[in-house]
């Protein structure tokens, strides 16, 4: 039985603020996009698309040898690599490390992969306040949501809105606002004894952590506190330092229309006698959390290809229209849609692969070329076969079966011919935001054969 | 004389079968032999879109059955013409089909012809329908034939390669962000000024022309291939 998607759609809908917000902001995202990706500005952005295609494939591939070269490395230059298999197993080896070294604030830089095991709250019920730096995630931390976007967590937030959650005097302004919220942070950081960090990606030759970012917090995050936690997927594993010439070429160009983001921190293991910087402390947690099952589909694996650009949100028309807090997971728009089902379970939201009109403005944006409707296809597929409404299938055979059989076909025009139909079902949600169209009194073969063709 | 067989396409043989004539029309004009295998129904998308590919499959062999032998397959929609193409691939191990061509590349690229003689005095504005765009690659070869129709202007819409929101069982299934998607689509269409859309892909043009007599709108939607036939 296929459970029905979230009130949360038609709530967005009939918010025409929300709605303009949403529209204008991913509008701008991609069309700053656009610009540097234009033939003329970047020759070989074709080329680089499926070239980091293929260096994820053949990462994936051989993820074993990569994680392991990379633990080497980390160990070489100081660091710990920590193998977390589930969500809570990360979650404890955080705890229990802030726990030991008496770490009771924490600040974290922005990572979607701390949402998707809620690390936040777990360290919150453990008495450890975690504070999250990047603006727009500190933003929805103080109004409880969650993020709305894989790149702009706050992108349906109005000024008005921040300047509200900031208790901000009257007349604020963005700068004004951003210099409140960097007053407060700037403390945090100078006292918090832990930084927690993602990682957007994990380089196997060097043992680094690679942080892509424009506001400067995951680099105070990183080196204001004397531990440092670099939490990650074991997808976003790299061979080589050098490979990074494919990715942050394509990166910032794909999410924001930047050629690179203003900082980017190229982190690897302790600080050694000598040396100008880095933490006392550094630690890679290593996330499974139901990758290697996604690995292990031939068909679907190249889901894990994703470096979290976000282009595929900015272009996908229903996220568009339905914004970030219709989709059940943390990671929504199209990469959200194949994502979820193969992570939480196809039952778990059925609907949700269908939610869709396979235009392919995803994958077509898609910097490391996810077939994102080719995967959609397959989870329909399944969901059809697996937890599929019998109903339906049996609508499509008597469909498959009348379309073999031409001359029963032809008795469509008796549809036709009625005119007048009652409006349910299909009918009924057509009719709720469009006119039929005029049906013809005779089909196109009725007409072949009048005009004495053959 | 290329001798074409027409897959005229389900929804256009039921819903739009001026389309179907007036493809025919500009195809014999253009000097082809033009034949209607009328054993013909469907490709199978609506089921395969749905993920029933064994339904799918049956429909298949059919359209295969019915076309076997022919040379030149012409259909006027991306979509369809789409799903042969590519999508059988995923039905058939190592099915390859090198005969179906989607009606305005048919034109420019395999008869050469960009200008046929058409007339037709309005301002029109073209919708990019998804499949055709995206997976045929079209962009080029539809504008160009419209170049040419005596007294047409075409005005392009900021949004013309933004899903007008149909996706077969997409508009009854989720009919209410269906029904956005084509207003945000009529809104970039009203900004051009134009009196006509047009599209090479039917089911685009019944979302929007359901979405535009909706809200009162004079605009019509044409096919292309109704476009060229004017004269």
């Amino acid at each position: 039985m296929k459970s029905s998607p979230p009130h949360k759609i038609q709530e967005t809908l009939a918010d025409p603020k929300l709605q303009r917000a949403i529209y204008s902001a991913t509008g701008r995202l991609a069309e700053n996009r656009r610009k540097t990706v234009l033939p003329e500005v970047l020759p070989d952005f074709q080329d680089l698309r499926e070239h980091a295609h293929n260096i994820k494939k053949h990462t994936l591939d051989h993820l074993d040898v990569y994680v392991d070269e990379f633990e080497r490395n980390v160990l070489a230059r100081g660091g710990i690599v920590i193998w977390a298999n589930t969500a809570a197993e990360a979650c404890a080896f955080i705890g229990n490390l802030c726990r030991e070294r008496g770490v009771k604030l924490v600040v974290k830089s922005k990572s979607m992969t701390s949402e998707e095991i809620h690390l936040n709250k777990y360290l919150e019920k453990d008495g450890i306040e975690a504070v999250e730096t990047d603006l727009g995630e500190y933003i929805i931390q103080l109004t409880g949501e969650t993020p709305y976007h894989i790149v702009a967590p706050a992108l349906h937030k109005t000024l008005e809105q921040v300047a509200d959650v900031l208790h901000a005097p009257p007349g604020a302004t963005a700068e004004s606002l951003t210099a409140m919220a960097r007053a407060t942070l700037r403390e945090k950081f100078l006292a918090a004894g832990v930084g927690i960090t993602g990682a957007n990606f994990l380089v196997a030759d060097s043992g680094a952590v690679v942080l892509v970012e424009n506001e400067g917090n995951a680099r105070l995050s990183s080196s204001a506190p004397r531990i440092h936690i670099a939490l990650a997927g074991i997808e976003k594993l790299i061979p080589r330092a050098q490979d990074l010439a494919v990715f942050l070429k394509l990166l910032g160009r794909s999410g924001t229309g930047q050629p690179l983001t203003v900082y980017t921190s190229y982190l690897a293991g302790t600080r050694k006698p000598g040396e100008p910087d880095g933490p006392d402390e550094f630690y890679v947690v290593l996330l499974d959390n139901g990758r290697t099952k996604i690995l292990a589909d031939a068909k679907k694996r190249q889901s894990l290809f994703c470096i979290r650009c976000g282009a595929c949100l900015n272009h996908c028309p229903v996220y568009r229209k339905i914004g970030g807090y219709s989709y059940p997971w943390v990671y929504s728009g199209p990469i959200g849609k194949i994502l979820t089902p193969q992570f939480m379970g196809r039952e778990h939201d059925p609907w949700l692969p269908f939610a869709s009109s396979l235009c392919g403005a995803c994958g077509e944006v898609c910097p490391v070329k996810i077939e994102i409707p080719k995967i959609l296809l397959e989870l329909r597929q399944e969901i059809a076969e697996k937890e599929g409404d019998r109903a339906e299938h049996l609508a499509f055979r008597m469909f498959s079966w009348v379309m073999r059989h031409p001359h029963v076909y032809e008795q469509f025009r008796w549809v036709r011919k009625m005119g007048k139909m009652p409006a349910a079902g299909p009918l009924k949600a057509w009719l709720s935001q469009r006119d039929l169209p005029n049906l013809p009194q005779k089909s196109f073969r009725e007409l072949w054969r009048e005009r004495g063709r053959s | 004389m290329p001798r074409v067989s027409l897959f005229v396409t389900c929804v256009v043989d039921q819903v739009f079968p001026r389309v179907g004539m007036a493809m025919a029309e500009v195809l014999e004009r253009a000097g082809c032999e033009v034949e209607f295998r009328d054993e013909q129904t469907c490709c199978g998308q609506p089921a395969f879109n749905s993920g029933y590919r064994g339904e799918a499959r049956d429909v298949a062999r059919h359209f295969l059955k019915v076309f076997e032998g022919a040379e030149y397959i012409v259909v006027p929609s991306g979509s369809c013409t789409s799903m042969i193409d590519h999508h059988y691939a995923d039905l058939f191990e190592g099915h390859q089909e090198t005969r179906v061509w989607e009606f305005s590349r048919f034109l420019v690229d395999v008869l050469k012809v960009e200008d046929v003689g058409a007339k037709l005095d309005v301002l029109a504005t073209y919708h990019d329908s998804c499949h055709a765009l995206r997976e045929l690659k079209i962009k080029d070869a539809p504008r160009r034939l419209l170049r040419n129709v005596r007294g047409l202007r075409l005005a392009e819409m900021d949004a013309a390669e933004e899903c007008c929101g149909f996706g077969g069982t997409f508009s009854v299934k989720f009919a209410d962000v269906s029904g956005a998607m084509a207003r945000t689509k009529i809104d970039s269409i009203l900004r051009t000024g134009a009196d006509t859309v047009v599209s090479i892909d039917s089911s685009c043009l019944m979302q929007l022309q359901g979405v535009l007599s909706r809200a009162g709108s004079n605009i019509r939607t044409m096919h292309l291939a109704e476009v060229l036939a004017s004269r």
